[in-house]
């Protein structure tokens, strides 16, 4: 009997065959653990996926809603993978999308009487340059004293989703409703028009344009050049004469800016008001679609619309009596195995006979 | 225990990449106490060849033969087991452990590691080689040749009975350089094989028993070392004759580009490492920083380039004073720099050969217009650089990690010298360059000095500095010893300079 052992032998170049099939695989994959989760638990696998999917892709209004998650998720996602790109771990997006909500409200709760071309514009506006500047906070720091941005940019999301509630339970709270956590309701010239009589919003063209913008800079521009080069070595980058502090510090409040365009778009074409808990953590799911997407900003609408299905589907799940977790389980298992997909897209599996001769 | 390697021979070894055809129907052979010498031009397959003898590649076609049996090698490991260690040109040791540390990493089974029969056997085989060096000490304490020495050990603790060492003095000083070769000498005087990839021929002169010359990834000469001269095998590589380059024309500088005053500044470990270096560089003259690296070399071409803050003292380039200004104002004001560290900061080895040709050039015309890179332009202007500085690469998208040696470096020179700056400062040029490229940026340099350009060669081999500098300053401990122009120079004179002895050197 001969026997064999396998060997993992590096690949010149990525497959790019794997870098297609693998994230399918790891769909699939998730899906059978999952399955296998669910049936542990005493339900049916199958009738659980059924509900969701059909919920989520199968009719109009699914799909609407599926569209309404998938906003969020592409702009935040489309925000931090501006940061990742430079090797920044801006991890803050939920944060920044909070307080890109804020200041958004602002306007429509201090002015409620501004027409709406100045109302929108501005919206956009504070709300980015609020996402912005959160995110600042943690670049400067980091630019100067090289502190960890990880770090940083975790905790100030504690702060800004309790910064929002402060607001909301107190000075900011509408003091004709009843007791609840939300401001007053922003007027219509505040909100931003949704296509025909849906729930999807003009939001949707914001992600499209800074996904198109962002593919444009990353490929073609000489600034996405810089970006690259000093996202893959500072040392060569301070040798070409790059400044890699102003670059932080851009980089990261465009990547704040983004986020918080995002938490605007979420006050403005969904809610209407602001309020306790605007977002079910798309900011920390932005960071798993971005790099699902290998940070290609055309890739990152495709997989946003896949999360915010597996979100939409969740609720759905929700109402069968399964918990809304199952969500975020698949979407943890999927990019568990993506990550470990990895490999085979960089590496090829090789048997080698114990003799040491080689076989197909 | 291993078994000795009485003969070993790599039979029609042929190895493809994508694009290239690196080593083609390549045979080898090797004796007990033999010494191996591998020539041949940057990206003649040397490297990809002893990569797959270790069982990093795999070869497409051929075999390997050792003690007259086929083994099939297909990884370092397997490799070890058989005897075979390797040597690479950039260490592999971890900074932050004990020598004896390094040495054992990896190695034991056991959770509990015995140390002390560790150090006991690291003794053993420093004693038996005459390697000097301390099993506790920490890597980043110790010189680059030192580290390679660790790298050595490493390999013999493992039980290898052939090593194979590439490049191994491209990063060494001469004196480091000396020791080595007196070292392998008693390591192949006790039975042991070695295969030596080299592109100083004086060091395969007297080193090495054979040589194999590799051109184009075939074997073109195997012959005896007493049976060849230096210049017959350089010619066997090229395939031309060389002529050494040599000054021409009288000595006439113009003004001054580059001026340090007085200039301090401190080295990594928070040490003084400049301690008021002054020094002048005019139009049209190469001016030569000779001394044993870790002088202060590195932190004077880093200064001058503005990576490193000087503590007091005055630089001015061009005409302005530039102490304080940013890097990217010093690449403006004009100075071409070709750092010493060609892979961390000279070229970023995961972008492809086009990218890195650009790296300074990326924000302005004609590679950019507006917030646009102009593709058509910036591919047409590598072309011709790649097809210029003899580049061999497959296209201009090939990453630059796959290019062997001497063509990153290449490729940094083609930048860098294209880019016609004000000053120069070339921190050890040649270093990994074949004879044929060394010679070519030999006469690059001089063009530069023809041109008015005002150069600053830093660099350990003495003949180089003799043959192309105008003057040369003496770098010691963070001064200028003296600057002596070329007509006085001599290797007993220099020799003495670096030794920091100034009194007899006049
Ligand atoms: N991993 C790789 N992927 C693609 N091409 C490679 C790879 N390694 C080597 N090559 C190509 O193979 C050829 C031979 O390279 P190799 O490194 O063996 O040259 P070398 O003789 O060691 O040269 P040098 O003296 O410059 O170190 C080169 O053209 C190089 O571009
Ligand atoms: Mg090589």
């Amino acid at each position: 009997m001969e026997r064999h052992s396998y060997k993992l032998e590096k690949r010149l170049t990525p497959s790019p065959v794997m870098v297609f099939i693998i994230p399918i695989i790891s769909v699939l994959l998730a899906l059978i653990l999952g399955g296998i989760f669910l049936s542990m638990t005493g339900r049916e696998p199958l009738a659980v996926y059924t509900i969701m999917f059909t919920d989520s892709l199968g009719s109009k209004y699914g799909l609407t809603e599926t569209i309404v998650k998938a906003i969020p998720l592409a702009l935040t996602a489309l925000g931090v993978s501006l940061a990742f790109k430079m090797k920044l771990w801006n991890i803050g997006a939920e944060g920044q999308f909070y307080m890109g909500a804020m200041g958004a409200s602002w306007l429509p709760l201090t002015f409620p009487t501004l027409p709406v071309y100045v109302m929108i514009p501005g919206m956009v506006v504070l709300g980015m340059t609020a996402g912005g500047l959160w995110a600042l906070l943690t670049a400067i720091p980091r630019a100067i004293w090289k502190v960890n941005e990880i770090i940083t940019t975790l905790m100030l999301n504690y702060i800004a989703i309790l910064w929002v509630d402060y607001l909301v339970f107190g000075p900011w709270r509408d003091p004709l409703g009843s007791n609840f956590p939300i401001t007053a309701a922003f007027s219509d010239a505040a909100r931003l028009p949704g296509l025909g009589d849906s729930r999807i919003h003009s939001g949707l063209f914001f992600a499209l344009a800074i996904a198109v913008i962002l593919a444009i800079v990353f490929k073609y521009s000489r600034w996405g050049y810089s970006i690259n080069v000093i996202g893959s070595s500072e040392r060569a980058a301070s040798y070409a004469g790059m400044n890699i502090k102003r670059n932080i510090l851009l980089v990261m409040f465009l990547s704040g800016a983004i986020s918080g365009l995002a938490g605007m778009a979420e006050v403005s074409g969904i809610i209407g008001k602001l309020q306790h808990g605007i977002s079910p953590g798309y900011g920390y799911t932005a960071i798993i679609v971005a790099w699902l997407s290998k940070l290609n900003p055309l890739a990152i609408l495709i997989v946003s619309v896949l999360f915010g299905a597996l979100q939409v589907g969740g609720y759905a799940a929700q109402i069968e009596g399964v918990p809304a977790a199952v969500a975020t389980m698949l979407q943890g298992m999927i990019l568990f195995f993506v990550l470990g997909g990895e490999i085979f897209t960089n590496y090829r599996v090789r048997r080698v006979s114990r003799k040491g001769e080689e076989s197909k | 225990m291993v078994k000795k390697i009485e003969h070993l021979e790599m039979v029609g070894i042929t190895k493809r990449f994508p694009g290239v055809l690196s080593n083609n129907n390549v045979n080898i052979q090797i004796k007990t106490g033999e010494v191996l010498a591998i020539l041949g031009e940057n990206g003649a397959g040397k490297t990809t060849l002893m990569n797959i003898l270790y069982g990093l590649y795999k070869p497409d076609a051929g075999k390997i033969l050792l003690n007259g049996k086929q083994v099939s090698i297909n990884s370092p490991k397997e490799a070890i087991a058989l005897g075979i260690g390797m040597v690479h040109q950039h260490f592999m040791l971890v900074p932050t452990l004990t020598v004896c540390e390094n040495v054992i990493l990896g190695l034991s089974k056991s959770f509990i590691v015995d140390i002390k029969t560790a150090t006991q056997r690291i003794r053993e085989i420093t004693d038996t080689y005459g390697l000097a060096i301390n099993p506790d000490a920490y890597v980043w304490q110790l010189s680059v040749g030192e580290q390679q020495r660790v790298e050595i050990i490493k390999a013999l603790y493992r039980g290898a009975n052939l090593l194979i060492l590439d490049e191994p003095t491209a990063v060494l000083t001469p004196q480091e350089s000396k020791e080595l070769i007196q070292l392998l000498r008693n390591m192949s005087a006790q039975g042991n094989s070695i295969i030596i990839i080299s592109h100083k021929l004086h060091e395969v002169m007297s080193l090495s028993d054979r040589v194999t010359v590799l051109r184009d990834g075939e074997v073109c000469a195997d012959v005896c070392t007493r049976e060849t001269s230096q210049d017959a095998l350089a010619q066997l590589m090229v395939g031309r004759e060389m002529a050494p380059c040599q000054r021409e024309g009288t000595f006439s500088p113009g003004k001054a580009v580059l001026e340090l005053q007085e200039v301090y500044s401190q080295g990594d470990k928070g040490t003084e490492a400049l301690t008021g270096v002054s020094l002048t560089i005019r139009e049209g003259e190469i001016l030569g920083i000779a001394g044993v690296s870790g002088n202060g070399q590195k932190e004077l071409a880093e200064v001058i380039a503005g990576l490193r803050k000087l503590s007091k003292g005055k630089i001015s380039l061009n005409g302005k004073e530039s102490t304080k200004m940013s890097p990217a104002n010093i690449i403006e004001q004009g100075l071409g720099y070709i750092p010493e560290d060609r892979l961390r900061v000279g070229t970023i080895p995961s972008f492809s050969i086009w990218e890195n040709l650009i790296l300074k050039d990326h924000h302005q015309r004609p590679f950019a217009k507006h917030l646009l890179l102009q593709n058509r332009v910036i591919m047409s202007h590598s072309s011709s650089l790649v097809e210029k500085y003899g580049i061999k690469t497959p296209t201009l998208e090939t990453p630059t990690s796959s290019l062997s040696g001497g063509n990153i470096q290449r490729v940094i020179l083609a930048r860098e010298i294209t880019r016609s700056p004000v000053a120069l400062v070339a921190a050890y040029p040649t270093r990994g360059l074949d004879i044929g490229a060394t010679e070519y940026l030999h006469s690059k340099l001089l063009e530069a000095r023809s041109n008015g350009i005002g150069v600053l060669l830093i660099s350990e081999d003495l003949e180089e500095l003799m043959s192309l500098c105008d003057n040369i300053a003496v770098l010691y401990e963070g001064r200028v010893m003296k600057v002596i122009p070329v007509e006085e120079a001599n290797e007993r004179v220099l020799g003495l300079l670096m030794a920091g002895i100034a009194e007899q050197a006049s």
